[in-house]
């Protein structure tokens, strides 16, 4: 995409000023402004969409219209909020350390709009193709843990503190599966490059991987604080957490920040995952936005459906759990690629095979002997009833 | 099996998405192209032929249908009803009132004098801002004259406008309400269907014939026995 804007620019300048001779900086220049222009255009309208999508589905899910207002379907209801954050009263608490407290929100928004500079929205159709580009993008997305502690800390509030003490935890536990998950993938492509990964999927990697497909989604969940991992703005325990002294656009910016980021993430999952922009026919934008919404749609359904973790069944299910299935993908990974080389025909069906096999039933193991699965095996005498309420007697009689 | 509870739950609401909503949308709703022709009772394909734009208008999801939520029929709304043709200006609301808010003012008519038609009334204003609306004063009508009403959608910016005078309870809609008048509910009348004007309808509920009282006597019996 660079060369060609680059290109159109620079003829497009020599129809009109054919005297002046402009240097390579300003053209290069001036394709950043525009890609950049398009990117971030792109995504803020996203974040507009996901909110009011979020809040329909969400009142679908819990058999509510949701806002259905303002515009067709309600779809300018997230502008008019957006408006009306605009227009609020900054306050700025008396003993908050004020440039740190003003820098916070920004560092979170920032890192997220990079993250798409490294994504493929087609098969040529990237901004910049770093040949570290996985790596990259996991190095970007932990600026978010420094946000969110530099917020909590300049805000001179307990609450926001336990908030971010909790968020940086879930960061630096969450990052090495997230971080080891991937190497499966980088093992099979022998390449650090997203766009080489897009190019490399003929089968989408969540057949292959789908160990890694697990820990990446629910790693990426805890990175970017959503349901079930969204203890860090616990309503009930922390009010708002790391956001509680924030007010008009700076809490807007926390709010962008965070929506960006799902869509980041969920643009990530499938571009690793699900394909990217691979698909038949039609153009890989449509591809990747379809697989996009429906990752969203997922990350969504979760927030209706699944309760909140605890901190400490978080952090037992980061080290406990994700991080041996990464250890262990990793290992049947790298033996099954050294047994089908690279050029050997079918040999993502083979490795994909061998992950299936043995690599999966490993979930169930690991998630045996972290005991999360009593669902079915549940001791009726020993079920609690809701606080204030003591068994009654019919009960107790019918349960024996 | 593991990871079942988590799906289960998924599925939960998975369901929940495809059920109907239960929210009740206020004073309008929006409707869809099935919804708008519903509410016009018309089909689609008429619909399309007579109003293209509002067809247009209800795909973009823009197209609103005014909504009056049904209450029950005893509901006891923000007005009266009131018949001028059966009132006698006895003033027995005014009297039983609590509040003191009925004002009527008579002159002697001096014709009628047997269809009890002795005053002919000057002033009937009835102080709805501060109302209670215990209905004391449908209880107390001996004629069944003044009734519940069903409107609530008087709000006002001044006091003044929320007294119902004799003109506006002539000329008003009537819909009655049925609270305390048993003759509507044995006829099953809705007061949000149909608009009750004639006087002669509002009437007092006849007592039952002799035949009828023994007929439900003995069925007492019989089902007690």
């Amino acid at each position: 995409m660079f060369e060609f804007i680059y290109n159109i620019l620079d003829f497009s300048f020599d129809l009109v000023i054919k005297d002046i001779k402009f240097e390579n900086y300003i053209l290069t220049g001036l394709t950043g402004v525009i890609i950049a222009f398009a990117v971030i255009n792109g995504v803020l309208g996203g974040v507009l969409a996901l909110i009011w999508g979020e809040r329909r589905l969400l009142g679908r899910f819990q058999q509510r219209t949701g806002p259905n207002r303002w515009g067709p379907q309600g779809i300018l209801t997230s502008t008019a909020d957006a408006v009306k954050v605009m227009f609020k009263e900054d306050i700025v608490p008396e003993e908050a350390d004020r440039y740190i407290f003003n820098v916070a929100p920004l560092l979170l928004v920032i890192p997220v709009f990079i993250i798409f500079s490294v994504i493929p929205f087609g098969i040529s159709l990237y901004a910049v193709d770093i040949n570290v580009s996985a790596l990259f993008i996991l190095a970007i997305t932990s600026i978010s843990g420094l946000s969110i502690i530099c917020a909590a800390w300049a805000s001179a509030n307990r609450i926001a503190i336990f908030s971010a003490l909790r968020s940086v935890a879930m960061l630096i536990s969450y990052e090495i599966p997230v971080g080891l998950s991937l190497v499966g993938i980088l093992l099979i492509c022998e390449s650090m490059s997203v766009m080489d990964i897009v190019i490399y999927q003929k089968i989408p990697f969540i057949f292959i991987q789908p160990v890694a497909a697990i820990v990446f989604f629910l790693g990426s969940l805890a990175e970017i604080n959503r349901t079930p991992f969204d203890l860090t703005e616990a309503e009930s325990e922390l009010a708002a957490g790391y956001q509680n002294d924030y007010s008009g656009m700076k809490w807007g910016l926390f709010y962008l920040g965070e929506f960006a980021a799902a869509i980041a993430a969920a643009t990530v999952f499938s571009t690793l995952f699900l394909g990217g922009p691979n698909g038949p026919f039609l153009p890989g934008i449509f591809w990747l936005t379809v697989k996009v919404v429906a990752v969203l749609f997922f990350i969504i359904w979760i927030r209706a459906s699944w309760p909140r973790f605890r901190i400490d069944q978080v952090l037992n299910l980061a080290w406990k759990g994700l991080f041996e299935l990464t250890l262990v993908n990793i290992i049947v990974t790298s033996i099954a690629v050294i047994i089908w080389t690279d050029g050997e025909s079918n040999r993502l069906i083979y490795i994909g095979l061998a992950n299936w096999v043995f690599a999966f039933p490993f979930v169930i193991l690991i998630f045996k002997m972290l005991k999360t699965s009593n669902y079915k095996n549940t001791n009726k005498e020993s079920m609690t009833y809701p606080i204030g309420s003591d068994t009654p007697k019919f009960i107790k009689e019918k349960i024996k | 099996m593991i990871g079942f509870g988590l799906i289960k739950g998924l599925s939960v609401t998975f369901r929940n998405l495809f059920s109907p909503v239960f929210t009740v949308q206020y004073p309008d709703k929006r409707v869809g192209v099935f919804g708008l022709a519903k509410s016009k009772n018309k089909s689609v394909f008429e619909l399309l032929k007579e109003e293209p734009k509002q067809i247009l208008y209800a795909i973009l999801g823009l197209a609103k249908v005014k909504v009056k939520n049904d209450q029950f029929p005893r509901f006891r709304g923000n007005e009266f009803v009131w018949y001028d043709d059966r009132c006698t200006a006895c003033a027995s609301c005014a009297k039983y009132c609590p509040l003191g808010i009925i004002e009527i003012v008579t002159h002697a008519s001096g014709e009628n004098l047997q269809a009890g038609e002795n005053y002919a009334i000057d002033k009937f204003d009835i102080d709805t801002g501060r109302c209670m609306f215990c209905g004391l004063c449908v209880e107390a009508c001996p004629y069944d004259a003044l009734h519940m009403g069903t409107d609530f959608e008087r709000g006002n910016y001044h006091r003044a406008k929320l007294v119902l005078d004799k003109e506006t309870l002539i000329s008003q809609d009537k819909n009655p309400s049925s609270w305390f008048r048993p003759q509507f509910e044995e006829k099953e009348y809705n007061p949000w269907a149909s608009n009750l004007s004639d006087y002669k309808e509002a009437g007092r509920h006849e007592k039952p014939s002799d035949e009828k009282i023994k007929q439900n006597w003995v069925n007492k019996r019989k089902f007690n026995g």
